[in-house]
């Protein structure tokens, strides 16, 4: 495994020389620093954290910075740690977008759009009533029916209704690297990825 | 726009030249078709009805009546098959989107030429 994280610029697009047109995200990816090297001998298990954005010093505990000054690098906002990361790094090094190449198949992790208390057509994407007429009153997006009658006399778990919408963590799999950028730590891959511009997502493989 | 969408749209977008036309303008669009391996240019040419989007997704549509027939297409402003853009007429409209051409034809769904001062005749 291999990862970085990022930051989520905004959405374009980009022309093949046959003139297809694919729709992209920019993402500002890096530079990252090692902060812990996990190992088996140490902690059970290998992993890699690695550290993305500056924080003030005032908003830093003594005891994170302590943390980073072992890293001998400044305070950091975002934190993430990858097992068994495929690159062998030391404490302290940096991590940057180079790590990926173009035409390589990456997943994405972020946190969606948070949609707030939406209904079971939005969020379940149940039908509704469908019809305005033949006794529909001010139904046409109610769920219906919960269940069964005497023989349950309950409703079972995990019935799907009403309720909070988005704000959940997302993996998008499987999107090609079109372009990567190193001089301004930009990486450009297909599709879309979840969250608001500027929301903190991993890019992993 | 952004300032990182826009880098990245300088990058990755061939740099082309075309007429400052707009919604109004009567254009040729010299698109590039690919048939058995073969390329030829085609053109369409009638009224932009709408231009839209900013940067890489920029595209506009090009209304015109062939047999009696509306036909519109929208191209990508700034897609590799386009070949060029000339610009016949410019048009004196009131909107930025003429979408009530749809409705017209004959007569009625012509377009005012707009008339420029030539700068020799000052």
């Amino acid at each position: 495994m291999k990862g970085i994280i990022g930051k989520k610029i905004g959405m374009t697009s980009v022309f093949s020389s046959d003139g297809k047109q694919t729709a992209c995200t920019i993402i500002e990816a890096g530079p990252c620093v090692v902060t812990q090297v996990k190992t088996v001998e140490s902690d059970g298990y290998n992993a890699l954290q690695i550290a993305y954005g500056d924080k003030k010093e005032k908003h830093t505990l003594q005891a994170e910075k302590n943390h980073y000054a072992k890293a001998n690098t400044s305070a950091k906002k975002f934190v993430k740690e990858f097992r068994d990361y495929s690159i062998a790094k030391a404490l302290g090094e940096a991590i940057t977008v180079e790590i990926f190449s173009e035409g390589e198949k990456v997943d994405v992790v972020g946190t969606s759009k948070g949609k707030g208390f939406q209904g079971v057509v939005k969020r379940h994407g149940f039908s509704g009533v469908g019809s305005q007429s033949h006794g529909q009153h001010d139904r046409q997006r109610a769920p219906g029916s919960l269940g069964n009658s005497s023989d349950a006399s309950r409703v079972m778990k995990g019935m799907r209704m009403a309720g909070r919408m988005g704000g959940d963590r997302v993996k998008v799999k499987g999107l090609k690297v079109v372009k990567i950028f190193p001089e301004k730590n930009y990486i450009l891959v297909t599709g879309n990825v979840p969250g608001h511009n500027g929301s903190i997502v991993y890019i992993q493989k | 726009m952004n300032a990182a969408v826009q880098f990245v749209h300088e990058q990755m977008t061939t740099k082309k030249t075309f007429p400052n036309f707009k919604a109004g303008d009567n254009v040729s669009v010299n698109y590039k078709i690919i048939e058995g391996g073969k390329e030829r240019i085609q053109s369409f040419r009638g009224d932009v009805i709408k231009r839209q989007g900013t940067g890489a997704t920029a595209s506009f549509t090009v209304r015109k009546i062939s047999d009696g027939v509306g036909v519109e297409r929208t191209f990508p402003l700034y897609s590799p098959n386009i070949d060029s853009i000339e610009l016949n007429k410019s048009g004196r409209v009131r909107r930025a989107k003429l979408y009530f051409q749809r409705e017209r034809f004959g007569k009625s769904a012509r377009i005012k030429e707009k008339r420029m001062a030539v700068e020799s005749a000052k």
